[in-house]
């Protein structure tokens, strides 16, 4: 058509310019659209951080809090369970916890702060179902005669130690998370919060 | 400011015509931190007690000026976690049974109370400065601007106690209206200037905690309005460009 | 364009018919060049259309209609608004935006439908346009109406409650009806849920569904315009009308124009002015539901009093049954009517341009009457004002059930054979 043909200069800038400020306006009015999706108040009201007291954790318990709506495990190991990760260490795909699935100052070979103190995300890293304690060693738990004590994922079989190290050749890929936490007094933890450095 | 501060230490108060009229006082809002930190302080010690703000959050405190350790130490009475609800332990079915109805949440008070007569805010500074004396009511307490209200004067002792005059007037139609004018009987633990100020620090908090976002929305407003302009232009530059070969 | 992307097009449309689409409804659709003012408002109902489908999706997310109380003894959903405004990020805006898209629409509405009145776009051949165009009028109300009610504030109960129990006024099956719409005895939980549910699936498909009819009638029929000149009677030698241009991109550009000066005007309310100054969101409303107390004072929202007027008007019985009926049939009565407008109208010119004195007069009257009727309607009655309201009302519809006399009578000017300027 003529009109097309005979596009000038001028008219081809102020189509660019309008339609790149028009594009500008359409993006400025996505953006309380796509915030509107992500997690609310209430949601990190819900998600803040929870202090917990494990001064009554006696060793060999395990007790559980939520945050952010997951299960969080608080295990006060004895020095038998401890023991029993030197022995799991070969049999662990990842004993040395090289994957990011623990903060920094989680990152040993007990997988915690406090060595006897485990804080885990008690989620199976395989397809998010909650693994149920195994702590009794041998055939009494049920899962192997050799069993060091650990832990068992109902749903598919994956199988932890008191770490919370998955075994190798099971369907969970890595080891349980370990959540930000930090020690506020000696017997007190918050969970969902990094200690200073 | 001045001359409604002169005018009320002298004309003793409000003026109510008892028919619908609703005489309300110009309350001098202010978004000033230093002044709804002094409203939510007031709000927390006088009336989380009894009413709820359970759509305000603790921690949306910090928007005033307020660090999450201030609003834990001061101020966070009823929750254990900066980020829950200013809710009360008072059960409803109890609240009613005492006041003759429940209290009502306070979060979005001031936008509720706004009328013809004047603004939420006009009505809550009004209605907190008119409580009276009045021995035929079960708390001992009645409001000028809220008529056999359930709620007792809890302030009164920051502002004392008032006492009603009841005189009869011609209404200018013939009939007869009731003007009830008040008396500070005996004094409270501010002066009268004082407690004016304290009750609009309180009133200021209130508008502020019935939409916290307000501020944001009008500077937002501002730059979207801005932008649209320009492209208001542009777009009509375009408009022009296109239709210059129409006759 | 290049070889691939055309073979792309091609391939749809072969099995779809794309570009013949693009042609018929835009590039290659003749408008009347003369639109003015007025025309923008067409492109913006549909615009409104857009605003409120969007932001409905997105509160839908965050809304619950849920009547019982919380702990605090708030109904849930009315807590479920306040989370929307104050926890949920961007939520305000975006509620905000839905209830003033609310009032907007209905602006935007009848300045739509005052065109039509004024340049005589319901006439032949356009009279299906105007039909579909009432019953989208229809569903709007409708739409509006329940929407109202979900805040679960004291308005929208005592609202639902009073405009639900009109229907009791039905002789025999009236008070059976209106438990059956509220599915309780008073407006409930119950009413609550199946409003949720016509509000945002039932009637926005019909609404949806009857904009499509409108547009495609339009389409199929072409645009009036302000002279009111049919423009397919005088065609050139391309065959395509002389005073047509294609609405791409002549129109479209232009009503981007329309569009933006309304957003800033949609903006400013939004940002500075979400109230209304009590209109748009009213002020009762931010006190939840009570079934035991009604606020002294209940008023629709302004949109729809001028015809709550009509409603309040009608204060004589009549044929042994309440004035309450009759009301609720004058009330349907004002809304209905408009769609015989096609019908009524004898003049023999369309545009107010070419029509006489007397035509222009009583519409004056007529718009008069309705905006008195729209303010009456946020005000309690006292007798002055009722006998104003029946004035009015007697006037409103003299509007319409007058027409086919006084549009005979008016002296018309000739229609020109082409569009004026």
């Amino acid at each position: 058509m003529s009109v097309d043909q005979k596009v000038d200069a001028g008219r081809r800038q102020l189509l660019l310019v309008t339609s790149a400020a028009g594009g500008v306006a359409a993006a400025a009015a996505a953006v309380p659209f796509v915030a509107s999706l992500t997690p609310s108040e209430r949601a990190k009201a819900a998600g803040a951080p929870v202090e917990v007291d494990i001064s009554k954790l006696a060793p060999g318990q395990m007790m559980t809090v939520e945050w952010r709506g997951k299960p969080v495990w608080i295990i006060n190991r004895t020095k038998e369970m401890l023991d029993s990760l030197k022995k799991t260490e070969g049999e662990v795909s990842d004993p040395a916890s090289d994957k990011p699935m623990q903060p920094e100052y989680a990152k040993n070979e007990t997988r915690s702060i406090k060595p006897e103190i485990l804080v885990a995300v008690g989620i199976c890293t395989h397809l998010g179902c909650s693994p149920s304690d195994k702590f009794k060693t041998g055939a009494e738990s049920g899962v192997a005669a050799d069993w060091p004590g650990g832990f068992l994922c109902p749903c598919h079989g994956s199988t932890f130690d008191m770490a919370g190290r998955v075994y190798k050749s099971k369907p969970a890929p890595d080891n349980l998370e370990i959540p930000p936490h930090k020690y506020v007094a000696d017997t007190k933890i918050v969970i969902g919060e990094d200690g200073k450095a | 400011m001045k001359k409604l501060l002169t005018s009320l230490l002298f004309a003793p108060l409000l003026a109510f015509a008892s028919g619908a009229e609703l005489h309300l006082d110009k309350a001098p809002v202010s978004t000033d931190p230093a002044a709804l930190q002094n409203g939510a302080k007031l709000f927390v010690n006088y009336c989380l007690n009894c009413h709820g703000a359970s759509y305000m959050r603790y921690n949306r405190l910090q928007q005033i000026g307020l660090s999450e350790q201030m609003i834990k130490d001061n101020l966070m009475f009823t929750a254990d976690k900066v980020g829950e609800p200013m809710r009360i332990a008072m059960q409803r079915d109890e609240a009613k049974a005492w006041f003759g109805a429940a209290p009502p949440d306070l979060t979005v008070i001031s936008r509720s109370r706004a009328s013809e007569f004047g603004s939420g805010a006009d009505w809550l500074y009004t209605y907190l400065r008119s409580f009276y004396r009045d021995s035929e009511r079960p708390t001992g307490w009645n409001n000028v601007v809220f008529e056999n209200v359930g709620m007792p004067h809890v302030l009164y002792e920051l502002q004392g106690e008032q006492i009603a005059k009841v005189t009869e007037k011609d209404d200018g139609h013939g009939g007869k209206a009731k003007e009830i004018s008040l008396e500070l009987a005996k004094p409270g633990k501010m002066s009268k200037d004082e407690y004016d100020k304290a009750t609009a620090d309180l009133v200021s908090y209130l508008v502020w905690m019935g939409e916290p976002m307000a501020n944001t929305r009008k500077s937002i407003g501002t730059a979207v309005i801005a932008f649209l302009g320009v492209l208001f232009v542009l777009s009509y530059l375009l408009k022009k460009n296109y239709w210059k070969d129409i006759h | 364009m290049t070889t691939k992307a055309q073979a792309v097009i091609d391939w749809v449309d072969e099995r779809f018919p794309l570009t013949s689409s693009i042609k018929g409804h835009l590039t290659e659709y003749y408008a009347p060049k003369n639109f003015n003012f007025w025309y923008f408002f067409g492109s913006l109902a549909l615009l409104v259309l857009v605003i409120q489908i969007v932001t409905g999706i997105f509160l839908v997310m965050h809304y619950k209609p849920d009547a019982s109380l919380n702990a605090a003894g708030v109904p849930v959903a009315f807590a479920s608004v306040e989370y929307i405004m104050r926890d949920v990020p961007g939520g305000w805006l975006i509620r905000y935006m839905h209830s003033t898209g609310a009032s907007a629409f209905f602006i935007v509405v009848y300045l739509h439908m005052f065109r039509g009145l004024l340049y005589g776009s319901y006439r032949k051949p356009r009279e299906l346009i105007w039909i579909f165009g009432t019953l989208i009028f229809l569903a709007l109300m409708a739409e509006a109406f329940m929407g109202y009610l979900l805040p679960w504030g004291q308005m929208s109960f005592w609202g639902a409650q009073v405009i639900v129990n009109l229907f009791s006024a039905i002789p025999v099956i009236g008070p059976d009806l209106s438990v059956v719409i509220r599915g309780d005895f008073v407006v409930s939980d119950a009413t609550l849920n199946r409003f949720f549910s016509f509000h945002v699936i039932a009637v926005p498909l019909i609404l949806i569904g009857l904009v499509a009819a409108h547009i495609v009638a339009l389409h199929e029929v072409g645009s009036n315009n302000p002279d009111g000149v049919e423009i397919k009677k005088k065609k050139g030698a391309d065959g395509h009308p002389l005073d047509g241009i294609p609405f791409h991109p002549y129109y479209t550009v232009k009503d981007i124009v329309g569009v933006v000066g309304f957003l800033i005007v949609f903006s400013f309310i939004v940002f500075f002015a979400p109230e209304g100054g009590g209109y748009f969101l009213e002020f009762n409303n931010f006190i939840p539901a009570d079934p035991l107390k009604t606020p002294p004072h209940i008023a629709p929202v302004w949109y729809f009093t001028p015809f709550y007027s009509i409603l309040r008007a009608v204060t004589y019985p009549l044929f042994g049954i309440d004035a309450k009926f009759w009301g609720v049939v004058a009330m349907g009565a004002a809304v209905v009517i408009i769609a015989f407008l096609p019908w009524l109208d004898r003049s023999p010119v369309k545009s107010i341009r070419y029509k006489g004195g007397l035509f222009k007069a009583i519409l004056a009257v007529f718009i008069v009457a309705f905006f008195i009727l729209g303010y009456l309607g946020v005000l309690p009655p006292t007798p002055g004002r009722t006998l104003v309201s029946q004035i009015c009302s007697v006037i409103y519809f003299g509007f319409f059930l007058l027409m086919p006399w006084y549009s005979k009578m008016d002296k018309c000017k000739p229609e020109p054979d082409r569009v004026t300027g």
